[in-house]
């Protein structure tokens, strides 16, 4: 049952706190400089070989790329109302999103694989410069943090599940965890398209 | 499930529907050959920081944060998106 309680059934607290710890945003902060300077990286080189970069671009399957960030999407969205759930009490709603939220995480992680299996097998090594380097480094070091980020949703989802029955952790820790996961999409927003879009 | 039902309705669902449309817009601009490598670039760029943004603010939940760690996301989004641009055209 939904509580009637402005604090817990508001969409997002009231008062202007840091959501989760506050050490936790400087991982994030410097992860996604991090993640940045790749960026950069990846599109100085690309100038260097534009031709060989594009062949490489074009033997990507764009909607898988499309598919990806729809998962991602909709994890978060799991994980964010999710988090509602949890701040309002509900044991199952939670438990379910946060479910959710990790079937989202393992499609991903499947397609990725898939992906990286067709690319293998394609050869495109010999023809593409080093876009495949780069691909290789950016979705398996976001692949890394994502894997990371699965064990954080089975975190959340222990602690769901603990609502009514047992003390639940701190609501701070619960938060980190729920943006940590909200970076891995956000990370993603930047690589798909940098990846597979931009020509 | 009415909870469930009843939890998603909000503007976190809202703001998730606006970034799916853009993820979409995205797809639809890199299709497009009326459009420049450069401007569709860009404009990817911009959509893609316009997302990123959106999952700070409503879904991190930075825009009930406090100044200046709101401040740090708005600065990270406008300077990556520019450095990224920059790098594209001018590198």
């Amino acid at each position: 049952m939904l509580t009637s309680d402005p604090d817990l059934g508001s969409e997002a607290p009231t008062i202007r706190k840091v959501p989760g710890e506050e050490g936790l945003w400087i991982f994030i902060f410097g992860d996604m400089i991090a993640f940045t300077v790749i960026f950069a990286t990846y599109l100085y080189y690309r100038g260097e070989q534009p031709e060989l970069f594009e062949v490489g671009r074009r033997t990507l399957d764009e909607s898988h790329g499309v598919i990806n960030t729809l998962l991602l999407l909709l994890s978060s969205l799991f994980v964010a109302v999710g988090l509602r759930a949890v701040r309002q009490q509900e044991r199952a709603a939670a438990s379910w999103l946060f479910i959710g939220a990790l079937v989202c995480a393992f499609a991903f992680v499947a397609m990725k694989f898939v992906d990286y299996g067709s690319i293998i097998n394609g050869d495109y090594f010999a023809t593409t410069g080093d876009f495949y380097v780069y691909y290789f480094a950016l979705t398996g070091l976001h692949l890394f943090h994502l894997v990371i980020g699965v064990g954080v949703l089975f975190y959340l989802l222990s602690q769901a599940l603990r609502i009514g029955r047992a003390p639940v952790g701190k609501i701070s820790i619960i938060e980190g965890g729920a943006a940590y996961w909200h970076m891995v999409d956000l990370l993603w927003i930047v690589i798909f398209p940098l990846l597979y879009l931009v020509k | 499930m009415a909870t469930l039902i009843e939890l998603m309705r909000g503007r976190v669902t809202a703001i998730w529907g606006l970034v799916v449309a853009a993820t979409m817009l995205t797809f639809m601009i890199s299709f497009d050959q009326s459009i420049s490598d450069e401007i569709g670039m860009i404009l990817i760029m911009v959509v893609a920081f316009v997302k990123v943004r959106l999952i700070g603010l409503y879904f991190m939940e930075l825009r009930e944060a406090p100044t200046l760690l709101r401040s740090v996301f708005e600065i990270y989004c406008s300077v990556a998106c520019a450095v990224l641009i920059g790098f594209y055209l001018f590198a």
